[in-house]
């Protein structure tokens, strides 16, 4: 690993086939899921993120209630945030533009993440489905994306392979791994 | 990723990568690596159809079993035609609810103008002055104003020459002051009047209206008594006049659909209905501010006593928060029962009742006032086959709704509408047993206006935006309910036709309060009499 950290993903050692296997699968599920999020809000006429935005709490709470209260800001954010999710739930899955599309679910995650952390005090009146201290599900599904961001398989096991300017970097750590 | 799970360190192969010199063996498994995702991406499709297929199926089915339609009411538009010729308008009485009927004709008191500005600027999330500025122009002027308080005259009197206006219309002349109703009628210069007093007045004055020629907006109570009822009624009915009575449901997006539901019969005999009124604010009990320019003075406290049938010495209480008193009104009868009461009607038509028992008392604002502020009554039309119980109290807020309740299904309306359908049902026992119809959640859900969330600013206008009373949609566009009620009421005057609240629905609503204030005063059942058209 020491070494990896000093020069890049080129160098990384070959994942065994098992690796290569959960982090593909991490990647389609987490596709799937984005995906299903992103189609399901674009499908349903009724949804929009208003009353998950003025719930926030926090220090940013004031941005999120803002854009809630404004018919165009919500509009807008609605508009992006479902294709957004869609887009990165394809990109994901079919591994193209793999690291972008991480990165960008990452970002996503984050505002949900901040705009109603289940932190000590705060009490929402959306029901969840489960318990939550300061870890939740959203934090938990940034961290995965944040190991496919280190660990990416986009450029092998995925479209990305036939993008002209990707060129060794991740390949060359999956390459030879077994699948 | 630790050392023990990794393999031993080595380059890439060079012939996985496309168009490096390798063989077709090896290119074709970069291949299919690199589609590894096909299988994932045809099962989430496969998977992703299946469901939109059983959730169609599943909406159809129900929407099919109910008979309506996902989409909007159909309401006629409030205005047929644009509005042709100028229409002069008075006003009777400028106070709260004066300023605001005038404010949703169009024309805003300058201060609030300026006030709602800086709210919105503070606050984008209001949008009363956007509101207010994107009303259609219903092309009137306000030529009269009459109010017995100088103060409000003068208000009424800068409203009606503001420039701040719907469809950018300019200033127009300032309206006359009159002292007396009676001289604003005759003047000539009224061709139809808004009345907002308080109610012990609105007899007199739309009587002596329909004198005049002069057609009538007038506020919710219709009267103070049943005998003033049946005047107004036998002045109204056989005249030319176009007469509105304030009930602001009768616009409202919901309260319309509901009455499609009704249509459908989705709910099945429906036995039980309950309206309610929960408040729990000084503001709401009635308790409103005293101007600190009110005096023997400012106020002329005979003109404003008038019909009332206890004259007292001059009161600041008593003119300022005239509700609490039934020298003026009839509490919680003529306020909001009477609105609870007109939706029902709207939504069931179900006319006068065949007998009412009332009861309640004064528990918890005792500040010189002679109305309960805890209240209740229970209305039966054996002929429709059910109960109306009308429950309030001013001093809790817990929120209750208005539900009609059915054999096979409830239904709740407030600014949305939700029904639900009942786990003993017997026309939805097959739905409910295959799976379709789930009797935990709604089954039919109409939210107008669904984009978006509205600042509300105070519990009483959350309580009037829950009743649909303030503000209801049109093609997903928040508009007021006043506005396209006072636009409907001028829209029959230009272009002919019946106004949604017309004075037969103002009789039985009248008559139905007045059921529940005789009941509650002389502590017994009352009944309708209709062929003497009696409460007896």
């Amino acid at each position: 690993m020491r070494e990896a950290t000093r020069a890049g993903s080129e160098t990384l050692d070959r994942y065994s086939p098992f690796q290569v296997a959960v982090l593909v699968l991490l990647r389609m599920f987490i596709g799937w899921h984005f995906l299903y999020e992103g189609l399901a809000k674009l499908t349903n006429p009724y949804w929009t993120s208003a009353g998950y935005l003025a719930e926030s709490k926090w220090w940013f709470a004031g941005i999120f209630t803002d854009i809630a209260a404004n018919p165009t800001a919500l509009t807008i954010v609605d508009y992006v945030n479902a294709w957004g999710l869609l887009l990165i739930g394809i990109g994901l899955m079919l591994g193209l533009f793999t690291r972008s599309a991480t990165i960008v679910g990452m970002v996503l995650l984050f505002l949900y993440y901040i705009a109603a952390p289940p932190f000590v005090g705060f009490v929402y009146s959306m029901p969840t489905e489960g318990s939550y201290l300061v870890v939740n599900k959203v934090l938990i599904e940034l961290a995965a994306l944040a190991v496919l961001l280190a660990f990416p398989t986009g450029t092998v096991f995925g479209l990305d392979r036939w993008l002209p300017w990707k060129r060794q970097s991740d390949r060359a750590a999956l390459g030879q791994a077994g699948a | 990723m630790t050392d023990e799970h990794t393999k031993p360190k080595k380059q890439a192969q060079p012939e996985d990568v496309p168009g490096a010199s390798g063989g077709w063996e090896t290119s074709r498994r970069g291949m299919l690596k690199a589609l590894v995702s096909l299988p994932f991406v045809g099962a989430f499709a496969y998977n992703y159809l299946r469901k939109r297929a059983a959730d169609d199926t599943k909406k159809r089915a129900i929407l099919e079993e109910l008979g309506v339609t996902e989409g909007p009411a159909f309401i006629p538009e409030a205005i047929s035609k644009p509005p042709s010729e100028r229409v002069r308008l008075g006003i009777i009485g400028f106070g709260g609810e004066g300023e605001s009927l005038i404010r949703h004709a169009g024309f805003a008191h300058p201060d609030w103008v300026e006030e709602q500005r800086k709210s919105a600027a503070e606050n984008p999330a209001n949008k009363a002055l956007e509101v207010y500025l994107s009303q259609e122009d219903l092309n009137v002027a306000i030529t009269a104003v009459c109010d017995v308080f100088d103060v409000r005259a003068d208000r009424g009197i800068a409203a009606s020459q503001v420039d701040v206006r719907p469809g950018g219309g300019g200033a127009n002349p300032p309206a006359k002051r009159y002292r007396h109703y009676a001289d604003l009628l005759q003047s000539g210069d009224v061709d139809a009047v808004i009345i907002a007093t308080p109610d012990h007045w609105h007899s007199l004055m739309t009587t002596a209206a329909v004198a005049e020629g002069v057609h009538v907006y007038c506020e919710k109570c219709l009267t103070r008594t049943e005998e003033e009822a049946r005047a107004v009624y036998d002045a109204v009915k056989p005249s030319d006049i176009v007469f509105q009575l304030g009930h602001q449901n009768r616009q409202s997006e919901a309260h319309n659909k509901a009455r499609d539901v009704i249509d459908a019969n989705i709910l099945g005999p429906i036995t039980l209905v309950e309206g309610t009124t929960n408040r729990n604010t000084p503001w709401g009990a009635w308790v409103w501010d005293i101007h600190e320019q009110g005096n023997p003075q400012t106020i002329d406290w005979d003109l404003f006593q008038g019909p009332a049938p206890n004259k007292v010495p001059f009161n600041l209480e008593r003119f300022f928060r005239w509700r609490c008193w039934y020298d003026y009104g009839t509490g919680l009868s003529g306020d909001l029962l009477s609105h609870e009461y007109d939706g029902v009607n709207q939504i069931l038509q179900v006319g006068i009742p065949k007998s009412c028992v009332a009861s309640g008392g004064l528990y918890y604002f005792k500040d010189g006032r002679d109305v309960p502020d805890v209240f209740q009554a229970v209305y039966e039309y054996p002929d429709r086959e059910l109960t109306f119980v009308y429950s309030a109290t001013l001093a809790n807020g817990n929120y209750r709704g208005l539900a009609f309740m059915g054999h096979d299904a409830t239904m709740r309306v407030s600014g949305s509408l939700t029904v639900t359908a009942d786990s003993d049902s017997t026309r939805y026992k097959k739905k409910i047993e295959d799976g379709v119809i789930d009797t935990s959640r709604a089954m039919f859900t109409y939210r107008p206006g669904f984009k978006g969330i509205d600042a509300v600013t105070s519990a009483t206008e959350e309580y009037f935006v829950s009743r649909g009373l303030l503000y209801t949609y049109r093609g997903g566009r928040r508009v007021s309910a006043y506005h396209l009620l006072i636009g409907e009421w001028l829209d029959v005057i230009r272009n002919g036709g019946e106004t949604s609240c017309n004075i037969d629905r103002a009789f039985e609503e009248a008559i139905t309060c007045h059921m529940a204030t005789r009941s509650f005063k002389e502590g017994r059942k009352v009944t309708w009499d209709p062929t003497r058209r009696r409460i007896v």
